[in-house]
């Protein structure tokens, strides 16, 4: 029998031949209008892989705009709340942009070719936004998402799997750099990025090149521990790395239904990223400079190390009066480090000026059963794990 | 002449008179409802005028009955079912189509194909939309504070209804901005709301359709985009703007709140249509039938539109002079026809692929925001417009009760029809032209529709006038626009079900929150009966 396709709600990447025949669960989710799997085999082993050999994941659902134009340089830099105009050629930006109140819309990559070519992937769909912040600019914008097939290969081994592939000197490429190949006939884009916290690459290319992409780096990686990777996976190496998601940790403030619940970058710990000394003014400026001088932020996001073994899973958090002060946005119990972690979203000043007793409230279920647990929590550094390797030039090699 | 005495009498049972009644009976008190017609049901009935089919004549479908009166009332015992839509559609003349579905992300790649730019901006839309509908819920349930009064009833309702829009807490967490929007929303024109985020005209043109419905307005008249909002807040099961259809006919739901009425020992008297409301020094002490009888009772509830209550059925002399003023100048257009079809089997419409979810729901042909204003500028001028917007659908493919496996019945609503058709008015040669226009319109999409048809009941504003007793064929019994709604609806100072005399109410859809099969007015005015008399109430609606 032959399906009409055509009022089906999700698509697939052009990976799905591959994830779909890796699968051995026949799991799969929703990702920005693709489907793909959350998990392959089961997540304990795919985490591993990206701690201990290659995973792979298929990142094509990822939002990916080109920004093409002689003012592409200067729009960007109004678009971002960072200074990106010593920026070089060749290289990937971590980024956040906010809208005229500076409440942030979302976190993102962009990748400069030049002045006058950019690429931005993001979570959410941002493609009306830059039209309608593009006024005055000398910019096109072109729609990548499907036009565009993207691998992410992270883990310990990422470097020579890559080169076995067909990446040569890849160890030389350097955190956030990137690198156009051409690859058994096909033009690849490699660029040192990632969501796991550790060493790691993002491959793009065109979407006819996706399956032999996806079976040549299986192949490349046979001895290197490859093993492709579901979202289940990837959200544990990323509350690992202490990376936020957006609409997880924070709604993204084109999404949120209750205004109060926009957050600026300070109140979700992206201060680091708003250069307001930029000489030029970047779209919510007025409104973060305000912020920043009156001190007014209300909330902050930050890391907790909990007691015990249960993860907080949408945990309520409270002071030692038992007052509520915030909630937990994503939480695990870390294999590797072996530590009860989680990021907690808190109402100042607790998590800046007020780092000790603190606790939340962990339902545990038991059977049909809840164990109420009453554990203390440590405000510490959101990002839990950074292994050596993640920056090393040349990266690790298993030759 | 015989004489009968009650604790309330209903006028009328339509679904809000119904509603009133039952949650006045479940609170104990003895209630007799009297209604003019030979069947029950007001406006939201299901009629078989040819034999084999059931046909919703009137109101079509369900989104807006509010969902703590069917739990109070537990109409579901009494049979009532909602089923939702699968989609919608509006079709085009150049063979494509545009369709929205029950799915998020299939309603996102639909859009997506007229323009990518629109895909997105409407998750802003229904973003801003849906706040706007979160805003509105609680105030349905609430009577509407007197601006005016310094009573603390007063002075807490205002401050009530002022805190859902200003403060900052889980109802709507509402700044200056959100203020601000909520403001222009009541105001603005569909179009130019619309203009605000879409660039398609298809995109546009299909949900500009919800602005227009029942109403006297044009999309580009200012006050049209509440008219969206009010069609929107309903819900299905926690899903907002959703719509579904009642499974056996509109008539279902009118029939399950005749169940629970009579299982609270309350009483529908058919054929009794009340002419006169008997007063006594400024009190409403009962009602006088066109077949000679008299009811007495303690409360007199009118489900009858306001313009009906107060200018046919009540005696001018007993009500001050201004009320009476205001109750003239109060905007009852009727804008609205509609056919009901008897189908031998499902018409092709060839623009819509076959198996698509999107033919489930309503369907439509008005492709631009200029042709539906084009649609209203001939009902200014008296006629009906030559190139109409519709609202058809076939409820029969979801729902195997209204007719025979294999047979259809299909509901077009039209808009614009005039009451007064300019050129001596509607009698029955026009009426049949009109329908046969809409038949013609209707073809044009569907090769085969016009040989499936067994029998077709034509409505204009006038049957909807005579037959139902809405006053010019008003769908929502008053214009929804900002001069008459909440405490303004139907006439300041009397917004709160309340009339200029003593022991009478209104609980009709003249009153706040207005029309559509939503139910809120009767339980709000069941709610200040049982006030006025002291009676302790229960329920989810309270």
């Amino acid at each position: 029998m032959n399906r009409d396709l055509r009022f089906t709600a999700l698509k697939k990447t052009p990976f799905h031949s591959r994830t779909s025949l890796a699968s051995r669960t026949n799991k799969y989710y929703n990702w920005n209008g693709f489907t793909v799997p959350t998990e392959y085999s089961t997540t304990e082993l795919e985490y591993t892989a990206a701690r201990n050999g290659t995973s792979v994941m298929d990142l094509t659902p990822m939002c990916k705009y080109m920004i093409n134009g002689s003012d592409a340089n200067k729009f960007v830099d109004y678009l971002v709340t960072r200074d990106l105009s010593q920026m070089e050629d060749n290289t990937v930006a971590y980024i956040i942009w906010c809208n005229e109140d500076g409440k942030v819309m979302d976190d993102g990559t962009i990748f400069k070719f030049s002045n006058t070519k950019f690429m931005l992937c993001c979570a959410v769909k941002i493609y009306n936004w830059l039209h309608d912040s593009a006024e005055g600019f000398d910019v096109s914008f072109e729609d990548a998402t499907d036009t565009t097939a993207a691998l992410a290969i992270q883990g310990p081994t990422s470097c020579s799997t890559l080169k076995n592939y067909g990446a040569d000197d890849l160890e030389l490429l350097k955190p956030f750099g990137m690198k156009q190949y051409n690859i058994n006939g096909y033009d690849v884009l490699i660029s040192r990025t990632g969501f796991t916290g550790d060493l790691g690459y993002e491959l793009w290319t065109d979407p006819a090149n996706a399956e032999n992409m996806w079976d040549s780096i299986m192949e490349a990686g046979k001895e290197l521990k490859i093993r492709p990777f579901g979202m289940h996976a990837l959200e544990m190496t990323r509350i690992e790395a202490g990376f936020i998601q957006t609409n997880t940790d924070f709604m993204a403030a084109e999404d949120s239904l209750r205004p109060v619940r926009m957050r600026s970058p300070y109140e979700i710990g992206m201060g680091w990223l708003v250069h307001l000394n930029k000489e030029s003014y970047f779209v919510g400026k007025r409104a973060l400079k305000k912020e920043k001088e009156t001190g007014n932020s209300e909330r902050c996001l930050v890391g907790l190390d909990i007691d015990g073994d249960k993860p907080a899973v949408g945990s309520v958090i409270y002071n030692e009066k038992k007052e509520d002060i915030g909630i937990v946005t994503a939480a695990m119990w870390s294999p590797t480090m072996k530590r009860n972690v989680a990021l907690a979203s808190l109402k100042r000043p607790y998590g800046i000026k007020i780092k000790e007793n603190i606790f939340a409230e962990i339902y545990h279920p038991e059977e049909l059963e809840y164990k109420k647990i009453w554990a203390k929590c440590k405000v510490v550094k959101r990002q839990f794990f950074s292994p050596e390797r993640r920056n090393k030039v040349p990266a690790d090699l298993y030759e | 002449m015989a004489k009968n005495t009650h604790d309330v009498i209903v006028i009328g049972a339509g679904h809000n008179g119904l509603t009133a009644a039952s949650y006045m009976a479940k609170a104990g008190l003895d209630v007799v409802v009297l209604e003019k017609n030979e069947w029950i049901g007001g406006a939201a009935v299901s009629r078989e005028l040819y034999p084999g089919w059931k046909y919703s004549n009137c109101s079509y479908v369900c989104s807006l009955l509010r969902p703590e009166i069917m739990r109070d009332l537990e109409l579901y015992k009494y049979g009532l079912q909602i089923i939702p839509y699968e989609g919608s559609a509006t079709m085009m003349r150049n063979g494509d189509y545009y369709a929205h579905y029950h799915d998020h992300d299939m309603t996102i790649n639909s859009i997506r194909r007229h323009s990518h730019k629109d895909a997105e901006a409407y998750e802003r839309y229904s973003r801003d939309v849906l706040r706007q509908c979160k805003i509105i819920k609680p105030l349905l349930k609430m009577t509407p504070p007197d601006l005016t009064s310094f009573k603390p009833k007063d002075l807490f309702g205002a401050l009530e209804f002022a805190k859902h829009f200003a403060a900052k807490d889980e109802l709507g967490g509402l700044g200056e901005k959100e203020i601000y929007d909520t403001i222009r929303f009541y105001t603005m024109s569909i179009r130019d709301y619309l203009d605000e985020y879409f660039e398609s005209d298809i995109t546009k043109a299909h949900l500009a359709g919800s602005a227009i419905i029942g109403t006297a307005l044009g999309p580009c008249s200012p006050g049209s985009a509440y008219v969206l909002l009010h069609h929107y807040m309903g819900e299905v099961d926690g899903s907002v703007g959703a719509w579904g259809y009642s499974r056996g006919g509109m008539g279902s739901i009118t029939k399950a709140m005749t169940g629970c009425l009579n299982a609270y020992g309350g009483e529908v008297k058919p054929d009794n249509e009340v002419v006169n409301v008997i007063t006594k020094n400024g009190r409403a002490i009962g009602v006088a039938t066109k077949k000679g009888d008299e009811y007495y009772a303690k409360k007199i509830v009118s489900n009858l539109d306001v313009k009906r209550t107060f200018l046919k059925i009540t005696e001018e002399s007993s009500l001050p002079g201004e009320f009476v003023e205001r109750v003239k100048n109060f905007k009852i257009r009727g804008s609205s026809g509609k056919l009901n079809i008897a189908l031998d089997g499902l018409p092709e419409f060839p623009c819509i692929p076959e198996g698509d979810p999107g033919g489930g729901g309503d369907m439509h042909f008005t492709e631009t925001i200029e042709e539906m204003e084009g649609a209203y500028d001939d009902w200014k001028r008296g006629e009906w417009s030559r190139n109409p917007y519709v609202d058809m659908c076939i409820p029969s493919k979801s729902d195997p009760t209204m007719a025979a496996p294999g047979k259809h019945y299909m509901s077009v609503f039209i808009q614009y029809v005039p009451f007064n058709l300019a050129n001596g008015g509607w009698n029955e040669e026009r009426k049949q032209e009109f329908g046969r226009h809409i038949v013609d319109c209707i073809a044009e999409f569907s090769p085969n529709f016009k040989d499936l048809i067994n029998h077709y009941e034509v409505r204009t504003p006038l049957e909807l006038d005579n037959e139902v007793g809405l006053t010019e064929g008003n769908i929502f019994q008053g214009e929804l626009t900002m001069d008459q709604l909440m405490f303004n609806r139907p006439v300041p100072g009397y917004a709160q079900y309340r009339t200029p005399l003593k022991n009478m109410y209104m609980c009709s859809s003249s009153t706040h929150p207005g029309g559509g099969v939503m139910g809120a007015p009767g339980a709000n005015a069941a709610r200040e009966v049982l006030i006025d008399m002291n009676i302790p109430q229960t329920g989810n609606y309270y």
